[in-house]
């Protein structure tokens, strides 16, 4: 770069900024152009594809898909029991594994970030973080292990162990999910200002009722945010559950078992967590989760 | 307020457009119109390999003992993509990425009127000549006097279970149908609709008021009682298997005791050392297969699958593969190659009366299977139904 | 401390079981790598270190962890850029939809992974005809991918404002002068610890790779899928597992202290 300053200089470096900067609107056209049409046009429109695909069918012999519009499959989801069931289920599931893991990320994320040490907080962050990176597979596998009839839990309690069914699964994908759940409540921790804590105890508050009343309100909106994470990817989970759940079926494997062969119908059902998740998570755009993820 | 509307006109045209495009879009096949076959060409001859071979198989069927002969025999490199369920295999040859498949008899039909298969031409087969006659223009592999695949190979579905758990030889489906109350918790099933015709054949055996003639061919009603019997199996049921390995590995954990399962299973678990397992044909008979080597439409290396598909019945290749699976060789010559010279002879491989006898897998349709109507229930209302079984 | 004792411990105890129930099923796994045995009966039966030289041979796992890297960079380089231009045109651009672009870009996370599966397979398969390839699995991890760089990339944004830019333009710079010389040294951290991420969170993937991989290609974890029952893969499974664990908290430390305070560590 010359010593020389630039506006003496008589070059076409910064001419494209001198374009750009008074045209704001253009810029961010730009900026926002790629990745609303990476979005819109590439994901939202493969979702689009795939509701209109609801309205096809397939033909009953070769299950090739036939281009012909009927809401049959939307009655055959609202009709048959088995898709409310199901869908019911999945989502008891998911709010069971979300309270499950608010529960324990609570107190982890307090310790974490209030009680901790400074330098102890960046391990603990490390450690809950790191698990994420050992396959996902593996740890519901590790988990089929633990519970096995003949595996870790049966040998410590001499028999007694949950087996392969929904328990195993609410306790697998609690398990999974976990990281998810501290990660950004500890964020909401962090962001509460030290000061209301003496504060509260000034005015005669003990920890429960400063828990209650002060903190709780100022990370509800994180554990919010955590939650987004638990219920959509329990909404989503079909391997977890096949690997630990014995024989039970959540929605998404409802929806995988149909894709192979019917993929309009499995499309209708898809609908199902599909709604339940754009419901949650506009009800908790309101919390103000969406800031805090 | 004209700003927010404007950007999401953007999204919305998108949205619109992707939706036309949709709409546009071709499907493959696409026809409505029953039981008209595809007309798609049949090689005429066979040229050199290409080099590479994609193909969908049972567990078992492309272990390396045979296929690395063949890869250094005929210069075409195996990839071998395990199917679990026939609906998985039609599936996966739906996607175009593979240059064939060994079909069961729900899938190959499917197949073949949806256009996914291409005839084959027996006479570039030189190993297609001494298979099992009764093998041969069979319902399930060839329309209108033209063959459609190779035979493989045909066997039942057994009943297995854990001598260590499970006291007595069994030898009746009751013991995982009105009876496996007994082993609540341990009873394991294949987990495909199709098994709702296992439940079928015991109602054929012990309901015959039910009048059911075929366990493919069910009436709504028939269908029902099959259902109710299966829901009521689930109760006991520790969990469904497809994968193969999951069967050996819940046998093995003592996750479950008894239930169907294939020759491969019982041998690969007797093959380890961490349990032990029988296993028996009951009385009531059984559900089986009868395999099809069949070659993709638009195979990309049609040379190399004929090159497999003669192979694999040559008399060396299909022994071993039948030996290692446990079911019956469609090559008669293979009787001869066997490791145990018995083994055609326990297996009945050569016998055309007893391999009447199994009630291979086929694909249910409206027009009843056996020919007795049009008032049968169809594939995909024992889809729905086989996911309310499973509740 | 303003904490009552008790109250401190009870926090302490609670931690320390939150953590031991994040880890004993990873020192299983650990465990299992080295288990003579290959069904995993507990207790182990013998000590033995073949499955490390087994795994290191198999070439399902090393193509698989091949295949894993390629989507992993194709991803993380796609998020990283669409990332950092909305999240610049989100933190430095006041414009309605501001919230909506926040929302669409959570959208493919947030969806259930099979609903984004079926989606994308669909949209490839029956209405683009695009045959699945390496590509198609790239273009799945990269849109849920935009979210993790956008957030981490926002957030930085957020905390450092805009007058040093504004400075910058002042002093005569051209756009990309400030870009290159103010901007980007300020991201680094920023960035860094959102591809770190992102990668992480690619590299595991399984529910949309299983829906968009080709046939030929397995990345790491659709090879794992495969082998996970079988007798003799699963303690190879283990094993990479095991290696996975422990490389991992080389990056999870390296974006920890770009990202200076651990609450700009975001999904």
């Amino acid at each position: 770069m010359s010593s020389a300053p630039v506006g003496e200089r008589p070059d076409r470096r910064g001419a494209v900024s001198a374009y750009f900067a008074p045209r704001r609107r253009t810029r961010l056209s730009l900026l926002l152009g790629l990745p609303m049409l990476w979005l819109v046009v590439v994901y939202l429109g493969a979702i689009a594809a795939l509701m209109l695909s609801a309205f096809w069918s397939v033909d009953s012999f070769t299950e090739n898909v036939v281009h012909t519009y009927s809401t049959a499959n939307f009655h055959t989801v609202l009709t048959e029991s088995i898709y409310r069931t199901v869908g019911v289920r999945t989502i008891v599931v998911a709010l069971a594994v979300t309270v499950i893991d608010a529960l324990i990320a609570f107190p982890m994320a307090f310790y974490m970030s209030v009680v901790a040490s400074p330098r102890a907080r960046r391990l603990l962050v490390v450690a809950v973080l790191t698990p994420l990176w050992a396959s996902y597979l593996v740890k519901a596998y590790a988990w089929r292990t633990l519970l096995a009839p003949d595996g870790p839990l049966s040998w410590l309690t001499n028999g007694h162990t949950p087996g392969y069914g929904e328990a195993a699964t609410v306790i697998t994908l609690a398990y999974l999910w976990l990281p998810y759940m501290v990660i950004p409540v500890y964020a909401g921790f962090e962001k509460v200002p030290r000061s209301l804590f003496e504060a509260s105890a000034d005015l005669g508050g003990n920890a429960g009722r400063t828990i209650r009343s002060v903190i709780l309100p100022l990370v509800f909106p994180a554990i919010a945010a955590g939650s987004i994470f638990t219920v959509s990817l329990t909404l989503g989970d079909y391997i977890a559950v096949s690997i630990v759940g014995g024989k039970t079926q959540l929605i998404a494997n409802v929806i995988s078992d149909q894709v192979t062969l019917n993929q309009p119908l499995a499309a209708t059902v898809s609908l199902i967590p599909l709604i339940a998740i754009v419901l949650y998570l506009m009800a908790m755009r309101r919390t103000g989760a969406l800031e805090n993820v | 307020m004209k700003r927010s509307l404007r950007s999401l006109r953007k999204p919305a045209a998108l949205l619109a457009a992707g939706a036309l495009l949709a709409a546009c879009a071709s499907s493959g096949g696409g026809d409505s119109s029953k039981r008209k076959l595809p007309d798609v060409p049949m090689a005429k001859s066979v040229g050199a390999g290409e080099g590479e071979l994609n193909i969908i198989v049972w567990a078992g069927y492309a272990e390396k003992d045979w296929v690395k002969p063949f890869e250094q025999q005929s210069g075409c490199k195996v990839n071998a993509k395990l199917g679990n369920t026939s609906d998985q295999m039609v599936s996966l040859m739906k996607s175009g990425q593979y240059d064939g498949v060994s079909a069961s008899g729900d899938a190959s039909l499917r197949l073949i009127y949806g256009g996914n298969v291409a005839p084959v031409n027996t006479k570039l087969v030189p190993n297609y000549a001494t298979v099992s006659d009764f093998l041969k223009n069979g319902d399930w592999n060839s329309v209108d006097g033209k063959m459609y695949g190779i035979p493989h190979g045909w066997g039942a579905n057994v009943l297995m279970w854990n001598p260590a758990k499970v006291s007595g030889e069994l030898d009746s489906w009751g013991a995982v149908f009105d009876k496996s109350s007994q082993y609540a918790g341990k009873v394991t099933a294949y987990d495909s609709p199709i098994y709702i015709a296992d439940a079928a054949l015991y109602l054929m055996k012990t309901k015959p008021d039910l009048k059911i003639k075929d366990p493919y061919s069910l009436t709504e009603k028939q269908l029902d009682a099959a259902v109710s019997l299966l829901k009521e199996q689930n109760k006991n049921v520790s969990e469904y298997w497809a994968d193969y390995t999951k069967e050996v590995q819940a046998f093995e954990s003592g996750t479950s005791e008894v239930g169907t399962s294939w020759q491969v299973i019982a041998n690969t678990i007797n093959g380890g050392k961490k349990a032990k397992v029988k296993t028996a044909l009951p009385k009531e008979g059984a559900t089986g297969w009868s395999d099809t080597w069949m070659i993709a439409a638009k195979a990309k290396h049609p040379n190399c699958m004929y090159k497999w598909m003669d192979y694999i019945i040559s008399p060396k290749a299909n022994a071993q593969v039948a030996e290692f699976f446990g079911e019956a060789p469609s090559q008669t010559k293979a009787c001869d190659m066997t490791s145990d010279k018995t083994f055609c002879d326990s297996y009945h491989a050569l016998d055309a009366d007893y391999a009447k006898q199994i009630h291979y897998w086929t694909t249910p349709q409206k027009q009843c299977v056996d020919g007795s109507g049009d008032n049968c229930t169809d594939y995909s209302t024992w889809v729905t139904k086989w996911q309310e079984v499973k509740g | 401390m303003f904490l009552s004792a008790r109250t401190r411990l009870v926090l302490r105890v609670t931690t320390i079981l939150g953590f031991a129930f994040l880890y004993v099923p990873l020192i299983i796994v650990v465990l299992n790598a080295f288990d003579e045995s290959r069904t995993f009966a507990f207790p182990p039966s013998g000590f033995t270190t073949k499955w490390w030289h087994l795994a290191l041979d198999n070439d399902g796992a090393r193509e698989g962890l091949v295949n894993s890297v390629k989507a992993g960079l194709g991803a993380t380089a796609i998020a990283l850029l669409l990332g950092t231009m909305a999240a610049f045109a989100v933190q430095r651009y006041r414009f309605f939809g501001h919230s909506t672009v926040s929302f669409l870009v959570i959208l493919p996370i947030a969806l259930p992974g099979i609903v984004t599966g079926i989606a994308l397979q669909n949209a490839f398969h029956s209405v683009l005809s695009i045959a699945p390839s390496i590509w198609t699995i790239i273009i799945g991890h990269a849109t849920f991918c935009v979210v993790i760089v956008f957030n981490n990339v926002q957030a930085r944004l957020r905390r450092s404002g805009s007058s040093l830019e504004q400075a910058s333009a002042d002093l005569g710079a051209t756009g990309w002068q400030t870009f290159r010389y103010v901007k980007l040294p300020n991201l680094r951290g920023a960035f860094v610890a959102a591809a770190l991420l992102a990668f992480g969170l690619s590299f595991d993937e399984i529910v949309v790779t299983n829906f968009t991989a080709p046939a030929a290609i397995q990345t790491l974890p659709l090879w794992i899928f495969g082998n996970l029952f079988r007798p003799n893969q699963a303690p190879i499974v283990n094993v990479v597992a095991a290696v996975l664990i422990v490389l991992a908290v080389v990056p999870v430390w390296l974006a920890q202290r770009l990202t200076e305070d651990a609450a700009g560590s975001r999904f």
